[in-house]
């Protein structure tokens, strides 16, 4: 007599109920296509286990994710290891699963909005990129200051801004920083204040 | 035989911020609902097919006027005497080696019998996949000797699991320690629950909270008299709407028994 | 942080104010009730009863915004009860220095104020300094003019009556925790404070933190285990990109920004290295140059060299006394004055205070560019209630971003831990990260410089950028790398008393940023990381060490804590001036001999009792102690209460000055402010639950938003009862700015308070909901009502104090 959510998701998905998790956001048929008959523990045992640090709050809670051999992340939880949270977590961090692929929500693509526009388009990355670098330099071209009304050298464009982000790592942050700096930007925040 | 265990939910120490709520959907996999906002932090507003264990929000004044805000966990307290285990036509529900009762989702038939013959309100229906469903202790996590999803996401140690003796006497412990009405709550009744509670407020403060549970006299009349005389897996059908006569008498239930959202949308 | 999560265990008393730690850092509260474990008091001051409050010893309701009130009431109750550690506040900290003699306060205002600059010349806010330059001390802490005796003066007003008529708190609830908090004065307890949000949003935040540095200084409190001020943070890496300085006023390491009258990097060293001539003064800050060289090699690699400056010209520079924060930059936007934006990781349209302004602002953008997860309020602005797409000119670009678990790199806590997180899985779809966003995105704009040339195209093109992998994505263990800093050239460091060589090998990290120099010859993007790798380059942010020798909590083999793995930042104080812990059931340092045992101590000089080579512990202040006295803030050196921008009274009852002088206040169309006004009769705060996340992120999330689906009012059963509102019925909720429709969540957790004998009313509001999802309610986003108008030392908006009217939707 064995028991494993395999089965559980499987009845729940043919029979109706698969329909209200996509609709919900939650996709879990990428998970389903990979039911073995072992239960969910055991896959666990099989699987590649990373550590990550919780992408809310500032505690800094440790995380173990569990990535199946086709590369998706099927399990999140609590690192016991970790001194700060010995493997606890609050309802944010053990819903940190929901914030993965099977999300639906979560963005895929390049979207783009035209002047005007009442929608999204999707754009591939190489243009996308080029055309922001247009408007970027354009912008910074036309408006660059290299002297204040006092005359002292200053280097800097007042007029695009940036704002973010405290949910990256650190070196995404400091590349952000300097790079915001070489283009010489002064409206930078990000949301240590709010 | 493994060892019996407890899961101690220590309520002086619950900070509600739903931790386990969230980790038990996330362990199994159980979908989110629709819900609204009544007024409450509590939600979804009970249990469901889909939300195994909640936690209860109650605002309570007490003779003083003191205020306090009471968080309760509430799930399956994985009875001894287990009114849905002994009243199961098809043995989906049964006792495992730790004293939990788990859940054998192929075979229920949604005969529903369980839901009238457990005194906390615990097992829920999906009447989408005709089933019932409710926490199992996370029972493949034990057998894996890994902590319930619950516990383990519980920061503040109000959620512990350890040997039957071992956590009733911290139990005991730290009710003592807690003084004025502090009690402990499950191991008097049905035999003993493998759910305990350290309820820092008198029992009956609690919403939600049988003060006397017991199996309805009707399914010990079925477990003793009626179930052994025969009724075979094939007519377990026949035999859950039957068993529902003799409980509720004609009526069906209705499905409001998954509450708001539960199994629409 | 100036101590860490784990160290909450080892308090005797927690104050939490300022904080909803359990619904908004629960782990922390996993801490904090191992202390309450040990018998330590904790104490919930707050406008709300919360899920905090449930798990205190008691809750205290104070009213939004007078925190500095009930805090001034407490420095006073310590003065006066002599409750101070005495030892602690004589000689590390600057109660006995002597104040100018020119300084004044009068009737709310410091001496130098100019009304029409809201703004003060603080020439004045000064301590006498001896013919070597070294500060005037009178520790018998009797002289009328030294910091202590000014200190007593500036609160005597600061009566229980007074600040109970004020706060709405009761004099028996004051007097409780006064006394409790007040008795961590013992040199062998600690107290500790957690802050959050609650106390940054408001027009004082920044002297309602510092009305209680001076509270844990007068207790000695700080630099020890179970003490400290804690600042418990909202965001994840908040503490690492505040020390990356994705803001406008500094630089990587707290570094200045430059403003233009310094026209070279020695002007600029010059103004901002610290100076004293103190032999007892470690002045650490001294070394600036330092950091700055290393900084600037970081940036612009081998193109920085001593003939350039090292590139200084190239960074922007500020005009002095002219500000860039969000505020000021979403101000500049509605006014025209901004054509392009990036918006990474956030959401300005639901976050930002007076949120109407904002997403006017957003329609006259001619480009955006958003980095995120999702599709939200910000990103999608032009289709949101009101407006018309065709109206809307903007180009907008939302690029899809991997989330944490789908990338490595660093992330630093609010205890200043800094952890390495793993990849686990590939993003979806075309999703990359920000890093390689933004990477591309440079190596695009670097790549039209280099065709077409540009003004001042030496920053862009010079900048190093070499970062990454043989994927072509951004490789995030070199820029951590580059950030920890690495010698440019082979470098032999030659000790001055032992003559013994030390080679350095070109390339090889820095282990520690004592070894930066001034000439070049190193590079390092941020001092306060130097020491993340060790010189072999060991990663120390990945380490998984699980012992903790003090048993204090400690970990120093768990990942890096900055600066060079201390725990608890001035732990020198944690000992009196021999060297002995003041507890020594808790000895984090020791001086042992000829050096200290224990944490990783500020500094390896011997302690204050040694006249010869002893350091204050203070080090990072230039006169080595802690300032009771603070004249870095702008609107005063001693905290004052005023009331918020918009409240319940006409009149400050303690002063002539109604709002903070020197808050800055927009003067926009939509810019409107209703104190006192009958038709927004309520104080309403704002602010986040366990289920939330900053601007509602979480609403994406299904399992998140069935926890909490709706956005809601918080709102006592009295004042619903005069309103005839039921609980879960729909209200709407106004203020002079807009109005949005939400939950009656009518409770007995909130009580009115009686404020200058008036029955004031309280209400309290999620801000973490917007029209854009979920579809099914649109509530839209609460800073619909909230003024833009900010603390003017930080520019934090006032979210937490506001005026509003309830009534039935």
């Amino acid at each position: 007599m064995k028991i494993t959510r395999r089965s559980f998701l499987s009845v729940s998905g043919s029979i109706g109920s698969g329909i209200a998790l996509t609709a919900l956001g939650i996709d879990l048929t990428a998970l389903k296509a990979h039911a073995a008959e072992l239960s969910k523990t055991d896959r666990i045992r099989r699987a590649k286990q990373s550590t990550t640090i919780c992408c809310y709050c500032s505690v800094g809670c440790g995380l173990i994710c569990s990535t199946d051999m086709t590369g998706k992340i099927f399990n999140i939880e609590g690192d016991p290891d970790h001194p700060i949270n010995e493997g606890s977590l609050c309802a944010k961090g053990a819903g940190i699963f929901g914030l993965t692929e099977v999300n639906e929500h979560r963005l895929r693509k390049v979207l783009y909005r035209a002047p005007k526009s009442d929608k999204w388009e999707e754009k591939d990355w190489e243009w996308s990129l080029n055309r922001i670098a247009r408007l970027v330099k354009d912008t910074r071209d036309q408006d660059f200051i290299t002297h204040n009304e006092k005359g002292e050298l200053v280097n800097r464009v007042e007029t695009i801004g940036h704002y973010g982000t405290s949910n990256i790592g650190n070196e995404e942050c400091w590349s952000l920083s300097i790079a915001c700096r070489a283009m010489g930007l002064v409206n930078i925040d990000h949301q240590a204040r709010v | 035989m493994s060892q019996e265990l407890i899961k101690l939910i220590d309520l002086s120490r619950c900070t509600a911020c739903r931790g386990c709520q969230i980790a038990c959907k996330q362990w199994n996999e159980l979908p989110a609902s629709r819900t609204k906002n009544t007024g409450s932090y509590q939600n979804p507003p009970d249990l469901q097919w889909n939300t195994w264990t909640l936690i209860r929000f109650q605002e309570h004044e007490d003779q003083s006027g003191n205020v306090k805000w009471l968080f309760r966990k509430d799930g399956c307290m994985h009875c001894t005497d287990a009114g849905c285990v002994k009243v199961c036509p098809t043995e989906a529900l049964y006792h495992t080696e730790f004293g939990n009762v788990s859940l054998n989702v192929d075979k229920c038939i949604g005969c529903k019998a369980c839901m009238y013959a457990c005194p906390f309100g615990v097992p829920k229906f999906n009447a989408a996949t005709n089933k019932i469903y409710k926490c199992d202790l996370c029972y493949t996590r034990l057998q894996g000797n890994q902590l319930p999803a619950c516990v383990l996401s519980c920061p503040t140690g109000a959620l512990q699991i350890g040997p039957k003796d071992i956590m009733l006497t911290k139990a005991y412990k730290r009710a003592k320690a807690l003084g004025g009405d502090a009690s402990v709550y499950g191991d008097k009744f049905v035999d003993g629950t493998h759910v305990v509670y350290v309820l820092p407020e008198k029992a009956d403060v609690y919403d939600h909270l049988p003060q006397d549970p017991k199996i309805p006299l009707q399914i010990i009349v079925w477990k003793e008299f009626l179930k052994p005389a025969g009724l075979m897996v094939a007519g377990a059908v026949v035999a859950g709407a039957f068993l529902h006569y003799i409980t509720h008498g004609p009526k069906m239930p209705e499905e409001e028994i998954t509450s708001e959202g539960g199994d629409k949308s | 942080m100036t101590n860490h999560y784990i160290d909450l265990k080892n308090s005797d008393c927690i104050l939490i104010m300022g904080s909803n730690a359990a619904e908004n850092h629960p782990i922390a509260f996993k801490w904090i009730l191992r202390a309450k474990d040990r018998g330590a008091k904790i104490i919930h001051v707050d406008p709300r009863y919360t899920r905090t409050s449930a798990r205190c010893d008691y809750h205290v309701p104070l009213r939004s915004g007078t925190d500095i009130a009930f805090l001034g009431g407490m420095i006073k109750y310590i003065i006066d009860n002599n409750l101070i550690q005495d030892e602690y506040v004589k000689y590390y900290t600057n109660a006995s220095q002597i104040i100018n003699a020119n300084y004044d306060f009068q009737d709310g205002l410091f001496a130098g104020f100019d009304a029409e600059k809201r703004s003060y010349n603080k020439k004045t806010w000064t301590t006498e300094k001896d013919e070597k330059g070294i500060p005037v001390r009178d520790y018998t802490l009797e002289n009328p003019r030294c910091v202590y005796q000014m200190l007593k003066k500036h609160y005597e007003r600061y009566t229980l009556e007074k600040v109970s008529s004020i706060t709405g708190v009761s004099k028996e609830n004051l007097l409780k925790v006064y006394k409790e908090y007040g008795a961590t004065g013992a040199p062998d307890k600690a107290g500790t404070e957690c802050y959050a949000l609650g106390w940054t949003h408001h027009t004082t935040g920044s002297q309602i933190i510092r009305a209680m540095s001076i509270i844990q200084l007068l207790l000695g409190n700080m630099g020890v285990c179970g003490g400290g001020i804690n600042a418990l943070r909202g965001e994840p890496n908040v503490q690492g990109s505040t020390d990356h300085a994705i803001l406008y006023n500094i630089l990587p390491g707290y570094l200045k920004m430059p403003s233009g009258s310094l026209d070279t990097l020695t002007k600029y060293n010059e103004k901002y290295t610290s100076k004293s001539t103190d032999p007892q003064s470690a002045n650490w800050y001294q070394n600036y140059p330092k950091y700055t060289v290393s900084f600037l090699k970081a940036m612009w690699g081998d193109e920085a060299t001593p003939e350039n400056d090292f590139g200084y010209s190239w960074l922007p520079k500020l005009d002095e006394g002219k500000h860039y924060s969000a505020m000021h930059t979403i101000d500049a936007m509605y006014a025209g004055k901004i054509k392009g934006f990036f918006a990474y990781g956030s959401n300005i349209a639901v976050s930002s205070p007076n949120s109407n302004k904002v997403r006017k602002g957003l329609q006259k953008l001619k480009w955006m560019v958003n980095v995120n997860l999702f599709d939200n309020e910000t990103s999608s602005f032009w289709k949101g209630p009101g407006v018309d797409p065709k109206a809307v000119d903007t180009e907008v670009f939302l690029l899809p971003a991997s989330a944490s678990m789908e990338k490595a790199g660093s992330q630093s806590n609010s205890g200043r831990w800094v952890q390495w997180r793993y990849r686990a899985a590939n993003p979806p779809g075309e999703a990359m990260s920000d890093g390689t966003i933004t990477m591309l995105i440079m190596d695009a704009i670097r790549a039209l410089y280099r065709e077409e040339g540009g003004p001042c195209w030496e920053p862009i093109l010079n900048l190093k950028w070499d970062y990454r992998n043989s994927l072509g994505r951004f490789d995030p263990l070199k820029v951590a790398k580059q950030i920890n800093g690495h010698y440019t050239r082979d470098l032999v460091i030659e000790d001055k008393v032992t003559g013994a060589k030390e080679v350095n090998k070109k390339g090889e990290t820095v282990p520690s940023f004592a070894k930066l120099m001034t000439d070049g010859s190193t590079a390092c993007g941020n001092w306060l990381m130097a020491g993340s790798f060790d010189q072999k380059g060991e990663n120390r942010m990945a380490k998984r060490g699980k012992e903790d020798p003090t048993g204090l909590g400690l970990y120093p083999d768990w990942a890096f804590a900055w600066p060079l793995n201390r725990r608890i930042i001035y732990n020198r104080a944690s000992c009196d001036p021999q060297g002995k812990p003041y507890n020594p059931k808790m000895k984090l340092l020791e001086w042992v001999g000829d050096r200290w045992v224990g944490d990783v101590a500020d500094g390896p000089w011997p302690p204050l009792a040694d006249k010869e080579k002893g350091k204050f512990p203070f080090i990072m202040k230039a006169d080595g102690v802690g300032a009771i006295f603070g004249p870095g803030m702008v609107e005063g050196p001693f905290p004052e209460h005023y009331e918020p921008l918009e409240g319940p009274l006409t009149k400050n009852p303690i002063s002539g000055q109604l709002l903070n002088p020197a808050v800055t206040v927009f003067k926009s169309d939509l810019d409107k402010v209703a104190n006192a006004d009958q038709k927004y009769p309520y104080v309403c705060t704002t602010y986040s639950a366990t289920e939330h996340w900053c601007s509602g992120f979480t609403r994406w999330q299904p399992w998140l938003l069935e926890a909490m689906p709706e956005a809601y009012i918080e709102i006592s059963n009295k004042l619903a009862e005069k309103l005839g509102l039921k609980n879960g019925e729909r209200v709407k909720v106004a203020s002079i700015r807009g109005e949005v429709t939400c939950v009656a969540m009518v409770t007995k957790r909130l009580k009115p308070f009686e404020v200058e004998g008036k029955v004031i009313h309280q209400v309290g509001m999620p801000c973490n909901y917007g029209w854009f999802n979920p579809v099914e309610t649109a509530d839209d986003s609460v800073n619909h009502l909230t003024p833009a108008v900010g603390c003017p030392n930080t520019f934090c908006p006032e979210y937490k104090a506001f005026m509003v009217n309830v009534s039935k939707a």
